[in-house]
């Protein structure tokens, strides 16, 4: 019995430990990239170009995963689109967790006309396909970082606040907001004070989900051209060169493609792992 | 008004739907237990929590007034009825399970509302949950007070619960069913607890509960109640000696005694039940007409 928790206790470790290492790995290498990146990401040379990664033959050295068919460093790239991809994932999530769940939360405890406004622009929302409604608000708002961000806050703050707002319903219904009432506290110290603390677990492991989500989506819209400059590198963007020429290098498609799959896995893992960690209930 | 609480009239509806208190009359003194018994579904909770402002939004206060310490709070503002009842009432909740938040620690749970309501400053608010804790019989007050309710049994939360309930030195406790989600060990334990600390602080306490044994052990005066309609008040010893209406003679003959362990069951009879619901929809008539 006791070992049996021991086994799960370590387990949650190793979880947290794996993502959370590949988390800030790759936070380091985006923000160092400037001084430990081996090339420039732009830099092209078309001598160099199509160089497998390290262990194949005809490599050359500091060129660790290769070159594309440019001749650029794809470590290097990656690197650099590790930046894009945290900055979206960090401020697209961040932002996204702050709107979605404060009306998720509003909608849920206090009902009434709050929460009839709230669930019927949910509702109108979810009814957009949300890569199409993507596409569509870039379109509007122009390329660029801000509008990547912006896009996702847009399409996905629903996702919190409808997960928030059921959380918050069956938090509502205990006898402890009930006592808290009898005492005289007011809704929003309620709500606040009572309600959230129960509710936060879920929105951290949303917020890491979302995190990963917002990666993914950052790296469709780069994919299709549509989120930053061409110029700069992104996985999205290195994912579809790297398509191009998949017969001649595959590494070129397959490196960006790994990073993008290990980051979102980790923030889905890493949520999890804190849930399990720090919800007092579970504990 | 002489009574603490004072209930006139009281009538309440679910929303578009069926009447769920009749026109429900009932005072309770300073210092005074009263006993509110009836069947599951009579309405014994609802009152408890009309008094205390925490109906469901679905029911609605179709009329009457809820007197207390001569405040009628059906007739104030909600922010002004809240800090009301914040400062004069308090609750002891049926399930111990979901009456304390589980991600707060027990100390401020309790200090809550001696901080926010009534404007003490910390120190002296702990200082008070701690005297509490320890009146309840709690070992090692302090470790409890820094504990998630998690870390302690059902006994013990519910212990915590009628600390809580008292450490402002409320003039009314409502104690909604407070034993029934208790094994009956812990049951008697509590319920000697409830009874002790009722005298010790002289609160008047309203204890709704389906046990009529309860009631005998705890309550001065009780009401019984049947489908929201109060159909007998009296005081306990007169009640156990002779109950005045036929509905609650039925009860209190329902109740099982265990001396006897081959007597059966003595469910209320189908007739009493016929006579009761004749006088409910007489009653109904009279109102919707009157």
């Amino acid at each position: 019995m006791l070992d049996a928790r021991d086994m799960v206790k370590r387990r949650l470790g190793l979880r947290l430990w794996l993502s959370g290492g590949w988390l800030v790995l790759l936070l380091l290498a985006a923000l160092m990239a400037p001084w430990i990146a081996p090339h420039d990401p732009l830099e092209q040379d078309l001598f160099t170009s199509r160089l497998p990664p390290f262990w194949m033959a005809g490599a050359e050295p500091g060129y660790w995963l290769g070159t594309d068919s440019l001749g650029r460093d794809v470590l290097t790239r990656i690197m650099y689109g590790a930046r894009v991809a945290l900055i979206v994932a960090l401020v697209a999530g961040t932002a996204t967790m702050l709107i979605g769940a404060a009306l998720g939360l509003i909608a849920g405890y206090y009902r009434g006309w709050p929460d009839m406004v709230i669930s019927r622009l949910i509702d109108i929302w979810m009814a957009f396909p949300p890569v199409l409604f993507a596409i569509l608000l870039i379109a509007v708002l122009g390329t660029g970082l801000t509008s990547v961000i912006i896009a996702i806050i847009v399409i996905d703050w629903t996702r919190f606040a409808r997960v928030v707002r059921a959380e918050a319903m069956a938090q509502g219904a205990m006898d402890y907001v009930a006592s808290a009432q009898v005492a005289g506290q007011r809704r929003l110290g309620i709500m606040l004070r009572e309600i959230l603390p129960n509710v936060l677990p879920t929105i951290v492991a949303l917020l890491t989900l979302e995190m990963g989500i917002a990666v993914i989506v950052e790296a469709i819209l780069s994919f299709v051209n549509l989120s930053i400059s061409t110029d700069d590198p992104t996985w999205g963007g290195m994912i579809a060169e790297g398509r191009t020429s998949i017969h001649q290098a595959w590494w070129v498609l397959v490196f960006p493609l790994a990073a993008l799959f290990l980051t979102v896995l980790s923030f889905s893992q890493l949520g999890e792992g804190l849930k399990d960690r720090f919800d007092p209930v579970l504990r | 008004m002489s009574a603490f609480l004072s209930i006139r009239n009281l009538s309440a509806v679910l929303k578009g739907g069926p009447p769920l208190l009749r026109s429900v009359s009932l005072d309770v003194a300073a210092g005074e237990v009263r006993g509110l018994v009836g069947e599951s579904g009579a309405g014994k909770s609802m009152i408890g929590k009309a008094v205390l402002g925490i109906l469901p939004r679905a029911v609605e206060v179709v009329e009457g007034e809820i007197w207390l310490d001569g405040v009628d709070l059906l007739r104030l503002k909600p922010t002004e009825r809240r800090r009301r009842i914040g400062a004069t009432a308090a609750l002891i909740p049926q399930d111990p399970m979901t009456a304390l938040n589980p991600s707060r620690r027990i100390g401020p749970q309790i200090t809550d509302r001696l901080v926010d309501i009534l404007g003490w400053r910390r120190a002296a608010a702990d200082a008070r949950a701690l005297e509490l804790l320890e009146q309840v019989h709690i070992p090692d007050p302090a470790r409890v007070m820094r504990a998630y309710p998690h870390e302690l049994s059902g006994g013990m939360r519910q212990r915590v619960l009628i600390a809580s309930a008292f450490a402002a030195e409320p003039k009314l406790i409502v104690a909604d069913e407070p034993t029934t989600a208790l094994d009956v060990t812990v049951q008697k334990q509590i319920l000697r607890l409830i009874a002790q600390m009722q005298a010790r602080h002289g609160t008047a306490l309203l204890f709704v509960t389906h046990d009529l044994g309860v009631v005998s052990k705890i309550c001065g005066t009780l009401s019984v109640l049947y489908a929201g309609k109060v159909v007998e008040d009296a005081d306990v010893r007169d009640f156990f000696a002779a109950p005045a209406h036929p509905y609650s003679a039925a009860l209190l003959a329902a109740t099982p005694r265990y001396t006897d362990p081959k007597a059966g069951l003595n469910p209320v009879p189908a007739s009493v039940i016929k006579a009761v619901d004749a006088e409910i929809s007489a009653f109904d008539r009279g109102w919707r007409n009157g």
